[in-house]
């Protein structure tokens, strides 16, 4: 979200405070004091991540406080991960796999490459996963590790 | 100027590397640190050497390696090394008899009657360790002797005595690494020349990285060993083998390095003490401090002072493992008999 602040104090405090008070959790502020915009403002990013629901109410909270809301860009899943699958993995139904992942609405599967080496041979697959969030990544991994051990699937995960 | 008696257990690979290392730096030790290590006995399964005015280390060395122990003078075909530890006058007793991580035995017996003849134990042997920690350290505890193991974890890199010593303030928050170098060098050959599994363990079995049986290594049993040392005596856990979660290195195919190596990862079987204890092929980034290569091994140590701390070295081999066992032996010697 790219604001605009007064040049007086306590302006960051007055931009920040709302979206920790509608839980939102700030990952990153650049506060650019040095360069002011044509209207003598003082640009403000702030990346968070937050409940898609709140993030209207959220920007009439901040315009109410005399912010200026110049721009709000949205990464739904910021998270990635990639991982390894061997076993058979076709016969085990792949497109199941990757359909239960997507089905959780956080989490998808944004990449599948495979080799495979013959028929009756365990092929290998490496899935990329997007997530909203940490806590989103974890469980669609903790899903995927129920799903490879259901289908007899060796998964290798990031350390 | 401190004599310190040795008796050395266990006359194989490493039992006779330690005998020739002790003879070649006997000089610099002495110099250096004013320690004057003796080696007065050396139990083997089909008897012993013992010599109260000293054997020369080389000697035995070279007759173990010519099979021809019983040539020495001193020997004694009737005594057993349980006979060495509890009769032969020694300061410290160096534990190297094979690792048998079911019962523990024979290194259990030979370090609880060490103990009970109030003798310090330096060892590099896993089993008796993994069976009975608690056991062992309460023993030596109750009889006012040291027990130390540097060298049966990662071999020749210290990590016990670098988390006693160096990093004595910190609170250890996790650890994991590559402890397992058989394990290594398979998965690296399979990376590097898209080998497969049985092609790259035969390799490894030609060169003597790998046993004929190599299911001790590759199927992460040995991994899981050292992780049970670590979190008993790093995380004063009382953990046995049944308590690692345990996967080994031979369900992985040369497609599967070439899809993570496209990704920039390598693969790697990793030993992890945090929430619980875990062995498992892990995708390591090809530029983590963790993607070491070969036979090394590698550990890191998840600090809250210091952060994170990787220590990588030779985990095997009979030079490097005697790194760990005279440096134990040296601490030994000068916080007990200093000024004695």
């Amino acid at each position: 979200m790219d604001l605009e602040l007064k040049d007086i104090p306590g302006q960051l405090v007055l931009a920040l405070q709302p979206i920790s008070d509608f839980e939102g959790n700030i990952v990153s502020v650049v506060h650019h004091r040095d360069k002011k915009t044509p209207r003598g403002m003082i640009p403000v990013q702030v990346t968070f991540e937050i409940d898609g629901a709140k993030v209207s109410d959220l920007i009439d909270k901040l315009k109410s406080g005399g912010i200026i809301v110049a721009r709000v860009g949205e990464e739904r899943l910021r998270e990635r991960r990639a991982v390894i699958l061997i076993g058979h993995i076709i016969h085990s139904d792949i497109r199941d796999t990757i359909d239960q992942i997507d089905a959780t609405g956080y989490a998808e599967v944004m990449d599948l490459a495979m080799s495979m080496p013959g028929i009756d041979q365990r092929s290998s697959a490496r899935l990329v996963i997007n997530a909203a969030g940490k806590r989103e990544m974890e469980s669609a991994v903790e899903l995927l590790r129920n799903i490879a051990r259901e289908k007899d699937l060796l998964l290798i995960e990031p350390i | 100027m401190k004599k310190i008696r040795i008796s050395i257990i266990g006359f194989g690979v490493i039992g006779s590397g330690v005998a020739k290392v002790i003879s070649e730096k006997k000089g610099y030790i002495k110099s250096r640190h004013g320690i004057d290590l003796e080696l007065v006995g050396i139990g083997e399964r089909h008897g012993s050497i013992v010599c109260e005015d000293g054997i020369d280390p080389m000697e035995a060395y070279d007759l173990a390696k010519s099979r021809e122990m019983y040539k020495h003078p001193c020997w004694k075909e009737e005594m057993s090394g349980i006979d060495v530890v509890r009769e032969v006058n020694a300061d410290i007793v160096i534990e190297a008899t094979p690792t048998n991580i079911n019962s523990g035995e024979p290194g259990l017996s030979h370090m609880m009657t060490a103990f009970k003849n109030k003798r310090h134990v330096v060892t590099s042997n896993k089993g008796p360790l993994v069976v009975a920690y608690k056991e062992l350290k309460r023993t030596a505890e109750e009889n006012d002797v040291q027990f130390r193991f540097e060298a049966s974890v990662g071999g020749a890199m210290p990590v016990f005595n670098l988390v006693r010593e160096s990093l004595q303030a910190n609170k250890m928050l996790g650890i994991e690494g590559i402890l397992n170098g058989t394990c290594n060098y398979i998965l690296t050959r399979m990376s590097t020349e898209g080998l497969s599994y049985e092609h790259a363990l035969s390799e490894a079995q030609e060169l003597g990285i790998a046993e004929t049986d190599p299911s001790y290594d590759v199927e992460g049993i040995d991994t899981a060993c050292k992780l049970v040392i670590l979190a008993n005596a790093i995380f004063d856990m009382d953990a046995t083998y049944k308590d690692v979660e345990v996967e080994g290195i031979t369900g992985i195919t040369p497609e599967s390095l070439k899809l993570a190596s496209d990704e920039g990862y390598a693969i790697k079987l990793i030993g992890e003490v945090r929430d619980g204890l875990r062995v498992a092929p892990r995708l390591v980034p090809k530029d983590h401090p963790l993607a070491v290569g070969g036979t090394l091994n590698v550990i890191s140590l998840h600090t809250d002072l210091a952060g994170e701390i990787t220590v990588t070295g030779k985990g095997a081999g009979a030079i490097e493992t005697s790194s760990s066992i005279l440096s134990d032996v040296i601490n030994i010697s000068k916080y007990e008999f200093e000024g004695t």
